[in-house]
């Protein structure tokens, strides 16, 4: 109704835990509102005491940053808790992963220390699963590209289809083997995904055709250093 | 047979080309992963449409439980594959799969399949043929399972005779443990007498309906001669299947938390099963009876290991009219007491329209928003009202919305339907004016113009084992007539047009589901001919198509004399064969044809929990009796102990 006050501010959280998880499997299809869903039945199975949003409808206080997509499998997500109490973050990494579905497992649980996890993540490194396409197309596709300044891909968005350069974000890319590149990637806007690059491949070496949608896994997510990712948990 | 191979690794390229992959992959938490070879009696349980839609399904939810409690038993889910899964499995060859391993449907002893509505039968054949499953029953070998149809859509299952191998009415807990036993047996004797051997086992129970041992015969104008069994031994009608104590059944303890989304998202605890209110049109209310209550402490249980085992923060008072249960002050009172100052949130779906549901809404909105309420009054005058035995006044309905606003509620939702055996288009013009009233009411006693009354109107499709049985169902052209010129009426109404809603479906899909109601077996081609033409997913206006059925229609009814209007809107007289006239629902046919007399007569019934029984025959015929409070029990205290290190 309408002149009804909303219930009382909830206090803020005493404890910030930041978690790392991976998502294998059958959880790669997971999306990112599927795994938020997920994770807040666990935690509430779990009954990890979590600090609330204030309002009519509480949330638990949870932030997801730079969630992989759907279909895309990782070894490195995560998720900063904000708690009511305060916990042993080894207590936590136990009971939800005794919660979480399969293929969703939590890998490490540290107190919140530092910059955001969203300054803190800036890069990724992704192995693209490119089945059917010969290896010499393969690394004349990266070479193209990796020569190249500029260049565009399409893709389809809700706004239409729109057009932006892949090539500043590339870092690295390289061939791993018959059917496996290697991906870092700084994220920026848009964010350019391993999707793109392999549209980005096939439109600079037409032989580049894949025999079925390339599967992604994205390996590590941390700082830029330059010349590799760093860990983004520590420091 | 020796334990099948996972399809996931053939299935998993597929997913990534497909919208919202995460409903097949399984592994949910609840699922239950047995192993192959453990397990000697095998089932799917499919919900035949979307996951989205099928996973929340109550039924499916227990059976899934009850079945996988017995260790000798394994049962796995399957749903519907969407379209753009489908055609991608038959072109990779990745066959119909269940969601726990993986495996092949055609692998398993026993399809159950789950038909809340009669809009899932294509999807049925769609995921046998998905399956690699022979789609007529006739055609099945000893190694092919057994396709067993089940849910409310089942009170008549002769359009769906021909796919099936069987079908239960009822109550599912205790007959699909029975049939998993017969067939236990049947597989360790060595198979005697093959599948028709355990088909008349199965017969033999008098619970099971087999429909090949039926023979129908026609007389020359197209009704129905005579249903009559084929074999010796198999019983003339088949009963349906009644639990008697609901506290001993539990269930669901631990429902599987789906990871998608799905149309429900909360931990429903059936309160009671059965209803007595005598609403003609309703075939739940006729078929379930009797009424049998669940004690107040075993729901305050089950809300306590559901809400624990599954982390959901949502609990549904569920049944059929949940104000009705004996206890029901002190059940919402004392959950919303133990749940007062948590996130968890209580809701009481159907619920009658009288002031008393206020008091009940009122408790279980305690520390939320009081948004809005729903009531159905289902006619638009008092009149039709008493033709379809819903006992609503215009001054109950008015009360009870006036409490509501002086409580500070600021929105209505009223459901009626349309096309009603006797109903003019001035019944139907009636809602416009209650609306209005009710608008009115709010105003004044709200003092705000900020009051919304929202109407949301279906057209009725008569169904089997109602009073309404032999009513003619009322054409799409008409239903859509009578709800534009109510559409056109509320838009003409100045003063409270603005503050009415209007929600409606066009006549069409009621029409396809009233010819699949009521039909008899010469509907079966028709299902198959939409199937073949390419219709699945008809429960979904984005998928559904009218013109599909009514070609197939005309096409598979040729020379049968009989057609669309014959089966929908024709009335039927009482010493017609009625095509589910040998399936027991427990109610004397003598009793409900006087009802549909009193109906026309617009004379009311009353509730036989409260007044005296009206012979309406359940009670007699299947030997049962109403169980009912008040227990004067209480909700247990939870003990609870968190060990947070």
């Amino acid at each position: 109704m309408g002149t009804r006050q909303p219930p009382q501010q909830q206090a803020p959280p005493v404890q910030k835990l930041r978690l790392e998880y991976s998502k294998r499997g059958r959880a790669r299809f997971a999306s990112h509102r599927d795994f938020a869903r997920a994770l807040e039945r666990a935690i509430r199975r779990a009954e990890i005491p979590m600090a609330y949003s204030s309002g009519f409808s509480p949330h638990p206080r949870i932030s997801y940053p730079n969630a992989a997509p759907t279909g895309a499998a990782s070894e490195c997500e995560y998720v900063e808790l904000g708690l009511a109490l305060v916990v042993e973050p080894d207590w936590v990494q136990r009971v939800l992963g005794e919660a979480l579905p399969l293929g969703l497992d939590i890998i490490r649980v540290v107190p919140a220390e530092g910059p955001s996890l969203t300054e803190r993540l800036q890069a990724s490194r992704w192995l693209i699963d490119v089945v059917g396409v010969p290896r010499p197309v393969m690394e004349q596709a990266v070479a193209s590209l990796m020569g190249a300044e500029h260049v565009l891909v399409q893709r389809q968005t809700k706004a239409g289809v729109r057009e932006f350069d892949v090539r500043p974000a590339v870092l690295a890319l390289s061939v791993v083997d018959d059917r496996t590149l290697d991906f870092t990637g700084r994220h920026e806007v848009p964010l350019v995904r391993a999707d793109d690059v392999v549209s980005a491949l096939a439109g600079l070496v037409p032989a580049f055709v894949l025999a079925r949608p390339a599967l992604v896994t994205r390996l590590a997510q941390g700082p830029w250093l330059g010349d590799s990712i760093g860990d983004p948990l520590v420091g | 047979m020796t334990a099948p191979a996972s399809l996931f690794e053939a299935l998993e390229p597929l997913l990534a080309q497909v919208a919202k992959p995460i409903q097949y992959v399984g592994g949910e938490v609840n699922s239950v992963h047995k192993a192959w070879d453990s397990t000697e009696v095998r089932w799917v349980l499919m919900y035949p449409d979307l996951y989205e839609v099928g996973q929340p399904n109550q039924g499916t939810a227990i059976l899934y439980e009850v079945l996988n409690e017995l260790e000798w038993v394994m049962a796995e889910r399957t749903f519907s594959a969407a379209p753009d899964l489908a055609a991608l499995m038959r072109q990779a060859g990745v066959p119909q799969f269940t969601l726990e391993n993986h495996l092949p449907v055609s692998a398993f002893d026993v399809i159950g399949v789950s038909f809340a509505t009669e809009l899932g039968y294509t999807n049925l054949l769609e995921a046998l043929d998905l399956a690699g499953v022979p789609l007529h029953a006739a055609e099945r070998g000893d190694d092919d399972p057994l396709v067993i149809g089940g849910g409310h859509a089942m009170y008549n299952p002769e359009p769906m005779a021909t796919f099936l191998d069987a079908a239960v009415l009822g109550d599912g807990e205790q007959v699909s443990v029975a049939i998993a036993s017969i067939v236990r047996r049947w597989k360790s004797g060595g198979r005697p007498g093959g599948r028709e051997g355990l088909l008349k086992q199965l017969a033999f129970t008098g619970e099971v309906y087999v429909p090949s041992f039926y023979d129908v015969t026609y007389v020359p104008d197209g009704r129905i001669s005579s249903v009559t069994p084929n074999r010796p031994g198999v019983p003339k009608r088949v009963r349906k299947n009644t639990l008697m104590d609901l506290d001993e059944w539990p269930y669901p303890k631990a429902p599987v938390v789906p990871l998608a989304e799905t149309v429900h998202e909360r931990y429903s605890a059936e309160i009671f099963r059965g209803c007595s209110r005598g609403c003609r049109f309703c075939q739940a209310g006729m078929v379930s009876r009797p009424v049998r209550e669940r004690s107040i402490d075993v729901i305050g249980q089950m809300i306590d290991t559901g809400l624990r085992s599954t982390g959901l923060e949502e609990v549904g008072l569920l049944s059929l009219s949940s104000a009705d249960h004996s206890e029901i002050g002190q059940v919402t009172k004392q959950l919303a007491d133990r749940y007062a100052g948590s996130n968890v949130s209580l809701s009481l779906p159907s619920t009658r329209v009288d002031a008393f549901n206020i008091d009940l809404a009122n408790e279980l909105s305690r520390n939320g928003r009081r948004s809005g309420l729903t009531f159905a009054p289902e006619g638009g005058s008092e009149r039709l009202r008493r033709v379809i035995n819903k006992q609503v006044s215009e001054d109950d309905l008015l009360a009870t919305v006036s409490a509501a606003f002086g409580q500070g509620w600021r929105s209505v939702k009223l459901y009626f339907m349309c096309g009603l055996p006797t109903e003019t288009e001035e019944d139907v013009l009636g809602i416009a004016d209650l609306a209005a009233r009710v608008v009115e009411v709010g105003r004044q006693v709200s003092g705000t113009r900020d009051i919304r009354c929202t109407v949301s109107i279906g057209g009725f499709v008569p169904k089997s084992h109602t009073p309404f049985q032999w009513a003619g169902q009322a054409p799409p052209d008409v239903i859509d007539g009578r709800l534009f010129a109510l559409r056109d009426k509320i838009r003409a109404d100045r003063r409270y047009g603005r503050s009415i809603g209007m929600r409606y479906h066009d006549g069409r899909p009621g029409q396809v589901e009233g010819l699949l109601s009521r039909g008899d077996r010469r509907v079966g081609p028709v299902i198959e001919h939409v199937w073949r033409s390419g219709g699945v997913l008809d429960g979904w206006s984005e998928h559904f198509s009218y013109d599909r059925w009514v070609a197939a229609t005309d096409a598979a009814l040729a020379g049968t004399g009989v057609d669309l209007a014959w089966y929908t809107s024709r009335e039927r007289d009482e010493d017609e064969v009625l095509p589910w006239d040998h399936l027991d629902a427990g109610l004397a046919r003598d009793w409900l044809w006087a009802d549909w007399q009193d109906a026309i007569g617009e004379h009311e019934v009353d509730d036989c929990r409260w007044s005296a029984c009206y012979d309406c025959g359940v009670c007699a015929e299947l030997d049962t009796s109403i169980q009912m409070g008040p227990t004067g029990r209480t909700l247990i205290p939870l003990a609870r102990v968190t060990g947070r290190a």
